[in-house]
């Protein structure tokens, strides 16, 4: 376990990001953070929507306890600040002065009617980047189309392919737009970062989540693209031109994916697999003859697709999912458990490399642990050092020490809304 | 696309080495390629890259030349083959690292500095080199070398029990998804440390894995888990703060549509496109919480509606009155969908053996900079290019090496 407040210096330590984004971006600011960024996130007085995303805190719902809020503002600092006031405008435009980074989800265009868009702030400050997060780019005709995340998911064409041909297309559980997007916000800014270093000037990057979702969508646009084929969603199950199989399997306490991977990345595996279910008296017949390294699904016809399968089920049923896991890691078989959180949270070959990080939480009497770095780098660190801001938690610093405003000032913006 | 001959690409003069296969490596490379770097991948017809024999082929005709998934990501890379089971092919792999930036390794934990091609190795004979090492699990810890591939990782990083519905098994999320993610972490280290190479002379060394980087993803649940206790349960297309909120049937054969109204003007104006029949002002449907508290009457009302219109028109009719919601597009619609054209995601590039090779541009985009799109190279189309040009071998060295055996 690594203590997060330890942290030697991070590859974009001398950058600062202003973090405007709702949920759809948070996880972009959140990953700049990791690697060193000064990220200060703006939020409306009163605090952002996003801290009424759920789960909460030891199930108290509450602003200051939201655990989506937590798990995507950590490493950031926290100010109040309402853009659509003339005083919340002013001081966004001088904080912009001396940022690096404006990273932003609002609808297009809404930025430039407050005259707060790319076109002004790089008046201001030539060195800007400013990345919007969109539903569908920032021209087009669905420029102004609205999208939560299962539109964007099936507008990009992977919840078509999620889910059972007996119901409807099924979308995956994580916001995956959303964190998609914010990962291509961060890679995009940091390739604008290259950009100022050899024009000398910033510029804006646009992240479509229908693009995002469309990069994730694997085979759909290759099939039709390349033999006007349509891949549908097939659940549970792989299926080839001739034949189908098995992905996801029961087993005596939970799931695990398994299938007979071809050639030798899975012979070795396969072999092990089958010694082992004959071995717990399991009927495996043929298949302690087969020559693995040239096992081939499209050589198959259904019967004896199913002839392959016979054994799994009922071995499968007969141990746990980390008994299969164990069983799997030491005889290089491609299987693994559908874990859940605990799973991820015991998984062995995490704590061997110090993954989780603690984070103090004083404020509820608590340490958490953290998911850690998502990249191990030799000479700089990537961390989740610092838990998610309070709601204003940094306006003395950054108003008060930062911009010199005085108390009297700071009195009066709050007192107009602005902060 | 779209730049003049004067135009500065991005990347101009930074070199980059491709040892890896399949998904990961080749993908965060293609942010490199599109935008002028010289990315060189090594392949050779001894040992061709797997995602060669990746379905759909082209016409469905199966060939090495023909995977569309191929096509569709390594685009833009200039491909050398070489057999690096040869010693003079290491050789030729180090003098080629020796004048690069970036090395992109992909292979199994251990491969690479087997060959005499490891971090250490390299940094000897180009001390400000960049490597990214990216596989299942992280070259260390006891299960570095278990093998897996990003089809099932998903399961293992908490991604798939949550996907699907209550009363069944887990669908999970379909294709290598986790792949994607770990090619996007993958590009935006190499870009961050692009930047920290400017600033301080130094390369490095990175350990990506997947592993590590998806769960990330699944942060909230985690810590729902560690503070509460508490394991997520699968949704269906449910939405705890919004309802309508799922997918819904639409005239067609499975045609669908993606339905998502979250505030009460939203449900008024969804209402409004219905024509306001009767059940919409009935009271449990009134305010968010009991329309979420009734999503499955009011999901089955919705589609007596939708059931009745193409996903295009319920689309457009939601969407001019300001509700978010969108066609469930397959394959054939993407290629259609008039905004992914506007935005040349998708494209058919001439190519030699198939006639077209479908293409897909990075999913970001950088106002004014220039970027540009080639076909993704044949099997060890630019071995000569590459020791010639780069290498500067002489013709007669290249066709010593060529019998030698060292491109095989």
């Amino acid at each position: 376990m690594q203590d997060g407040r330890q942290s030697i210096e991070g590859m974009l330590s001398p950058y600062r990001a202003l973090d405007l984004t709702d949920e759809k971006g948070l996880f972009c600011g959140k990953i700049l953070g990791d690697l060193g960024c000064d990220v200060v996130k703006i939020e409306k007085p009163g605090g952002d929507r996003a801290r009424q995303i759920g789960p909460f805190y030891h199930d108290v719902y509450h602003p200051e306890k939201s655990l989506h809020w937590f798990a995507f503002n950590a490493n950031k600092r926290g100010i109040t600040l309402d853009i659509e006031t003339a005083d919340g405008q002013d001081i966004f435009r001088k904080l912009a002065r001396s940022a690096d980074f404006v990273i932003e989800s609002f609808a297009p265009g809404y930025l430039d009617e407050l005259k707060l868009g790319f076109s002004e702030l790089s008046l201001l400050n030539d060195q800007i980047i400013v990345a919007s997060i969109t539903p569908f780019g920032d021209t087009g005709p669905y420029r102004d189309f609205k999208a939560s995340d299962i539109v964007a998911m099936a507008m990009g064409g992977l919840l078509g392919l999620c889910g059972e041909p007996d119901r409807p297309p099924v979308v995956p559980g994580f916001s995956a737009s959303y964190l998609l997007g914010g990962i291509e916000a961060a890679l995009g800014s940091l390739m604008a970062l290259r950009w100022r270093r050899i024009r000398g000037r910033g510029t804006q990057v646009i992240v479509s989540l229908q693009d995002e979702v469309l990069t994730a969508s694997w085979d759909a646009a290759s099939y039709w693209g390349g033999s006007k084929m349509i891949s549908k969603r097939s659940g549970a199950f792989s299926v080839r031109p001739n034949v189908s199989y098995r992905i996801t399997w029961p087993c005596k306490d939970g799931f695990v994916t398994f299938f007979y991977f071809g050639g030798q990345t899975g012979a070795e595996g396969n072999r092990a697999l089958v010694e082992w279910m004959d071995r717990e008296g399991i009927e495996c017949g043929r298949l302690k003859e087969q020559d693995w390294s040239s096992f081939d699904w499209d050589k198959l016809n259904q019967d004896e697709v199913d002839y392959f399968e016979k054994p799994l089920l009922p071995f499968f049923m007969s141990h746990t999912k980390a008994e299969l896991y164990e069983g799997a890691i030491k005889r290089n078989i491609i299987l693994y458990p559908l874990a859940n959180a605990e799973d991820i949270v015991n998984n062995r070959q995490l704590q061997a490399r110090g993954y989780w990080t603690e984070l103090d939480h004083p404020e509820l009497g608590a340490r958490i642990a953290y998911p850690g770095a998502f990249v191990k780098a030799s000479e700089t660190g990537c961390t989740t050092r610092r838990r998610a801001p309070l709601i204003g938690e940094h306006n003395e610093e950054i108003y008060a020490k930062e911009l010199g405003f005085s108390k009297e000032k700071l009195a009066t913006l709050r007192q107009a809304g602005a902060i | 696309m779209g730049q003049g001959p004067n135009e500065i690409h991005l990347f101009e003069g930074i070199r980059v080495v491709v040892f890896a296969f399949l998904g990961v490596g080749p993908h965060s490379a293609k942010y490199l390629a599109e935008y002028g770097a010289e990315v060189i991948k090594l392949e050779s017809p001894s040992r061709p890259d797997p995602m060669r024999m990746v379905p759909p082929f082209r016409d469905n005709i199966p060939g090495l030349e023909r995977s569309q998934m191929y096509s569709k990501i390594d685009n833009n890379v200039y491909n050398m083959s070489l057999n690096l089971k040869h010693p003079k092919g290491v050789n030729i792999a180090k003098k080629l690292v020796s004048q690069s930036d970036i090395v992109i390794d992909g292979w199994t934990p251990g491969t690479l500095p087997k060959l005499g091609l490891g971090y250490d190795d390299l940094k000897e004979i180009k001390p400000d080199i960049i490597m990214l090492s990216t596989c299942m699990q992280g070259q260390t810890g006891p299960s570095s070398r278990h093998p897996g591939h990003g089809v099932t990782l998903g399961s293992l990083s908490g991604l798939n029990i949550v996907t699907g519905w209550p009363d069944r098994a887990p669908s999970g999320i379909s294709g290598p998804f986790t792949d994607v993610v770990a090619a996007l972490f993958s590009a935006l280290t190499l870009q961050a440390a692009l930047d920290y190479r400017s600033r301080t002379g130094k390369g490095q060394y990175f350990d990506l894995s997947q592993y590590e980087c998806n769960i990330h993803l699944s942060a909230p649940r985690i810590l729902d888990y560690l503070v509460n206790g508490r394991e997520a349960a699968r949704q269906g297309n449910r939405c705890s703060y919004a309802a309508p909120h799922g997918v819904y049937r639409c005239r067609g054969e499975d045609r669908w549509c993606a339905l998502a109204v979250f505030t009460d003007k939203e449900w008024r104006a969804f209402c409004a496109v219905l024509g306001n029949p009767l059940w919409t002002e009935e009271s449990r449907f009134a305010t968010v919480v009991s329309r979420v508290e009734h999503s499955a009457e009011l999901d089955s009302l919705v589609e007596t509606w939708t059931v009745a219109h193409p996903p295009e028109e319920v689309m457009a009719a939601m969407q001019n009155a300001g509700v978010s919601a969108g066609v469930v597009e397959n394959g054939r619609d993407l290629w259609e969908d008039p905004q992914l054209k506007h935005r040349n995601s998708l494209c058919q590039l001439e190519h030699p053996e198939t006639g077209e090779a479908v293409c897909q541009r990075v999913g970001v985009s950088l106002r004014d900079v220039p970027y540009e799109l080639r076909r993704a190279p044949l099997l060890g189309e630019h071995t000569e290019h590459i020791c010639q040009r780069v290498l500067k071998m002489s013709d007669d060295e290249f066709v010593e090496l060529f019998s030698d055996g060292v491109f095989d």
